[in-house]
């Protein structure tokens, strides 16, 4: 071994947690007689300013040029030791912790054995060390831009902070117009404020706001580069309307003689085939739906054409795609909602007067398709509906997680039916989860409106089979309190969809590179304390494309990831980590086996020196591809081959 | 005196370590015979590890990482789990029972899945009795797979 190297090691006592268990004395001890190790001492709190002095000290007196503390885990502290280093002037790579309180002495009765492990844990440690060398930190400017992929409240709420700033932001919306999901919402709970009321003054603002470059109608089709600087492709959709030239004055909508099904009245209305999706669209530039014009389907037609006085209508415009650069991503591409068509037994699409939660919203919507009114198909007035929960959520056949907002918007649906007929509201739950600001006392509020609150899940509904039961529903389900099977006639049935992944989030996240959690939902960098950054430095997820969430918890997340955009435009700079692959050129064979592996594409291949190379910025360091390299040529700065192989020696000797 | 086996368990960082750290925290109590080294992802872990763990006297491997489609490198447990199963059948051929090496996924919350893996895997263990039969040869240690 090197003559030069000079090891410290330290083993903490943090209090009795680890020496009661472990006999530290021993473990200081043996720890002096291992090659190369100068000094070895042991200390009741090695993280407090007395212990990390003890390091410092050893370091500058000494020449202790190698560190090893035996202590909690890394995850804990291994930054702490790491500044210790760095502020004694050691680079602070130059120290391994081994892990002897979670991974030893506290999950060990107190004895030789625990003594002994921990005695092998810090050999491991010693000779591990050895190997260490200075590895460099690394920063990247940061182009003071921001990408925001999705025009929902989120999407709007991140572009405004960013915006607010005085920094330019990318608002793409796949959709005519934004507003996403909330636009199509009546009311929202617990305060019954307006949907609308709320939400239009922000994507008014959002128009006004000379720091957005809104995109509608656009879609991201490719991302590459890295943090601090992407290079973004957007694909803008044909509107077929000169956006410079329309005026917006809808003449073109009024005379389309195609009508089609509404997206945004959940295909219970109608628009027609040119067409903004709602009258308060933004921007309020109508689109022509290719699918649906007569025009490009039989080559007749150009109504809407010739009553356009601002001559805006272009049907000779193609799809653009535009390049981007920014320095960060936030996205924030929302929800789909649960099909319930495969609940054969829910009789959705097949019985009438089987709705989802968000046709429901649109049949309260006074913009909706029946102005408001709460109608049967029929156009009776229903006198009785029933609301049923977790339709798709907290269900294995389905989703297994619960979508966190059912039970909210059904209150808030027992309420509305409450207010716009009169007639009897029937809940069926499995468990009211009414966790929130005011939700409580939202709930407490409901139930004094004689609503009938049953616990228990729907197993069917069918069609009633009498001329009095005509257009009624008859719901057949467990009362889990009673304990009996009871029968409900109703007019009407309301089921609470689960929120769902987005159908193209696997799309998405092979072009943003982004993990996801096993529920489909974008994976967060760390559920508890990280919950808006992800993986991929400089991308960052907000609403419920990260998993089901209220409106207050949207734009909360996403005020917090414009923060955090913000942050690193203001500092210009971002610094990364260190422990990335790098490629030993002289060994490389050139085989590219480890250019397909890398999960974030940061192998390139160069053909004149004919080996592959490491994109310092885009590796995160997992050495997938030093594992699979034939020739050993590859190695993880920090978790190197001749590291790992010395831990071993040391543990296992 | 009885037969204490020694184990190596390679843990990736983000789930599985913190899995183990959790069993600590829980204060759950797990056999001693099983030493963990830290990876950044059980994708990682190159086949010449579990082959040097064996020279150097091990009698058990055990490999984690996050469970499938946890990953926090979008999909290095895959990976993982696609050397395992050719390593498992090339540790045979080198006359180490298939028992001795074992793929647990352990998620960062799942403290006992932990526990039971090195619970399970040092029973086994000591069950087969010490690893001898050194067949590793010097290049084999050496040669990636």
């Amino acid at each position: 071994m090197d003559d030069d190297i000079k090891i410290g090691v330290y083993v903490c006592h943090c209090g009795h947690n680890i020496a009661d268990v472990i006999d530290v004395e021993d473990v200081a001890q043996r720890a002096r007689k291992s090659g190369n190790v100068s000094v070895s001492r042991d200390y009741v709190y090695m993280c407090s300013s007395k212990g990390q002095n003890l390091i410092k000290q050893d370091i500058m007196q000494l020449g202790i040029n190698r560190v090893v503390v035996a202590a909690c885990s890394p995850r804990l502290y291994e930054q702490t030791f790491q500044n210790v280093l760095r502020e004694s002037g050691l680079n602070p790579y130059l120290l391994q912790i081994a892990n002897v309180r979670e991974q030893c002495a506290w999950v060990h009765e107190a004895g030789l054995q625990a003594t002994e492990k921990a005695n092998r844990l810090v050999h491991g440690a010693i000779r591990r060390v050895s190997h260490h060398s200075p590895v460099e930190e690394q920063s990247v400017p940061v182009f003071p831009a921001t990408l925001v992929i999705g025009g929902g409240i989120a999407g709007i709420q991140a572009a405004l902070e960013i915006a607010n700033s005085r920094h330019v932001v990318y608002l793409v919306e796949r959709e005519p117009s934004i507003g996403g999901h909330m636009a199509q919402f009546d009311k929202t709970f617990p305060t019954l404020d307006c949907s609308a009321c709320i939400l239009t003054p922000k994507m008014n603002e959002v128009s006004r706001n000379p720091y957005i470059r809104l995109m509608t109608y656009s879609e991201v089709t490719d991302v590459s580069g890295y943090v601090g600087n992407f290079a973004v492709k957007v694909k803008r959709k044909a509107r077929y309307i000169d956006e410079d030239k329309c005026v917006g004055c809808g003449i073109c909508q009024e005379k389309c003689p195609w009508s089609t099904a509404s997206e945004f009245d959940a295909g219970l209305g109608m628009r027609k085939a040119v067409y903004t999706p709602f009258p308060q669209a933004i921007p309020n530039i109508p689109v022509i739906d290719r699918e649906r014009c007569v025009y490009f389907l039989k080559g007749k037609c150009r109504a809407c054409e010739k009553v356009c006085e601002a001559q805006a209508i272009n049907f000779e415009q193609e799809d653009m795609y535009i390049d981007l650069q920014v320095g960060s991503i936030i996205v924030a591409t929302g929800f789909d909602v649960f099909d319930p068509t495969p609940i054969v037994q829910y009789g959705y699409g097949r019985l009438p007067n089987v709705f989802t939660s968000l046709e429901f919203e649109r049949l309260c919507s006074p913009s909706g398709p029946t102005g408001g009114q709460l109608k049967l198909v029929s156009g009776r007035t229903p006198e009785s509906v029933a609301i049923i929960h977790c339709v798709g959520s907290r269900d294995k056949n389905y989703n297994a997680y619960c979508s966190r907002v059912c039970c909210m918007h059904s209150l808030k649906y027992s309420h509305l039916f409450k207010e716009k007929t009169g007639g009897e509201v029937y809940q069926l739950y499995i468990d009211m989860r009414c966790a929130g600001k005011a939700y409580e006392e939202f709930y407490e509020r409901v139930q004094g409106e004689h609503v009938h609150f049953i616990r228990g899940k729907l197993a069917s509904i069918a069609a009633g089979v009498t001329d009095a039961e005509e257009d009624n529903l008859i719901l057949t389900c467990e009362d889990t309190l009673l304990g009996n099977l009871i029968n409900i006639s109703v007019d009407m049935v309301v089921l609470c969809v689960a929120l769902e992944p987005r159908h193209d989030t696997e799309q998405l996240s092979h072009i943003l590179r982004l993990g996801r959690s096993h529920d489909g939902f974008f994976l967060e960098r760390h559920p508890k304390l990280d919950p808006v950054a992800t993986m991929s430095e400089g991308i960052f997820v907000v609403g419920c494309c990260q998993g089901p969430k209220d409106i207050p918890d949207t734009v909360a997340q996403a005020s917090a990831a414009s923060a955090r955009a913000l942050a690193m435009i203001s500092k210009g700079k971002m610094e990364m980590g260190a422990i990335t692959a790098s490629v030993d050129e002289v060994v490389c064979s050139g085989c590219k086996v480890c250019n397909a592996l890398c999960p974030y594409s940061a192998i390139f291949f160069d053909e004149i020196s004919n080996v592959s190379r490491v994109n310092q910025v885009l590796c995160k360091g997992c050495n997938v591809c030093g594992a699979a390299c034939p020739s050993g040529a590859i190695s993880t700065r920090n978790f190197s081959t001749i590291q790992i192989l010395a831990e071993i020696e040391g543990v296992l000797a | 005196m009885s037969f204490e086996p020694k184990i190596i368990a390679f843990l990736c960082n983000w789930c599985s370590y913190a899995g183990a750290d959790l069993a600590g925290v829980s204060r759950s109590k797990c056999s001693p015979n099983v030493m963990s080294i830290r990876l950044m992802c059980s994708g990682g872990l190159e086949p010449a590890f579990v082959l040097k763990a064996f020279k150097e006297g091990a009698d058990g491997v055990l490999v984690c990482g996050c469970n499938l489609g946890d990953c926090h490198y979008v999909d290095g447990n895959y990976k993982t789990l696609m050397r395992m199963t050719l390593l498992k059948k090339l540790v045979k051929q080198l006359g180490i029972e298939e028992e001795r090496v074992r793929l647990q996924w352990v998620c960062a919350s799942c403290a006992e899945d932990f526990v039971q893996a090195v619970n399970t895997i040092t029973n086994d263990v000591k069950a087969l009795g010490p690893y001898t039969q050194i067949k590793i040869e010097a290049e084999a240690e050496t040669s990636r797979i």
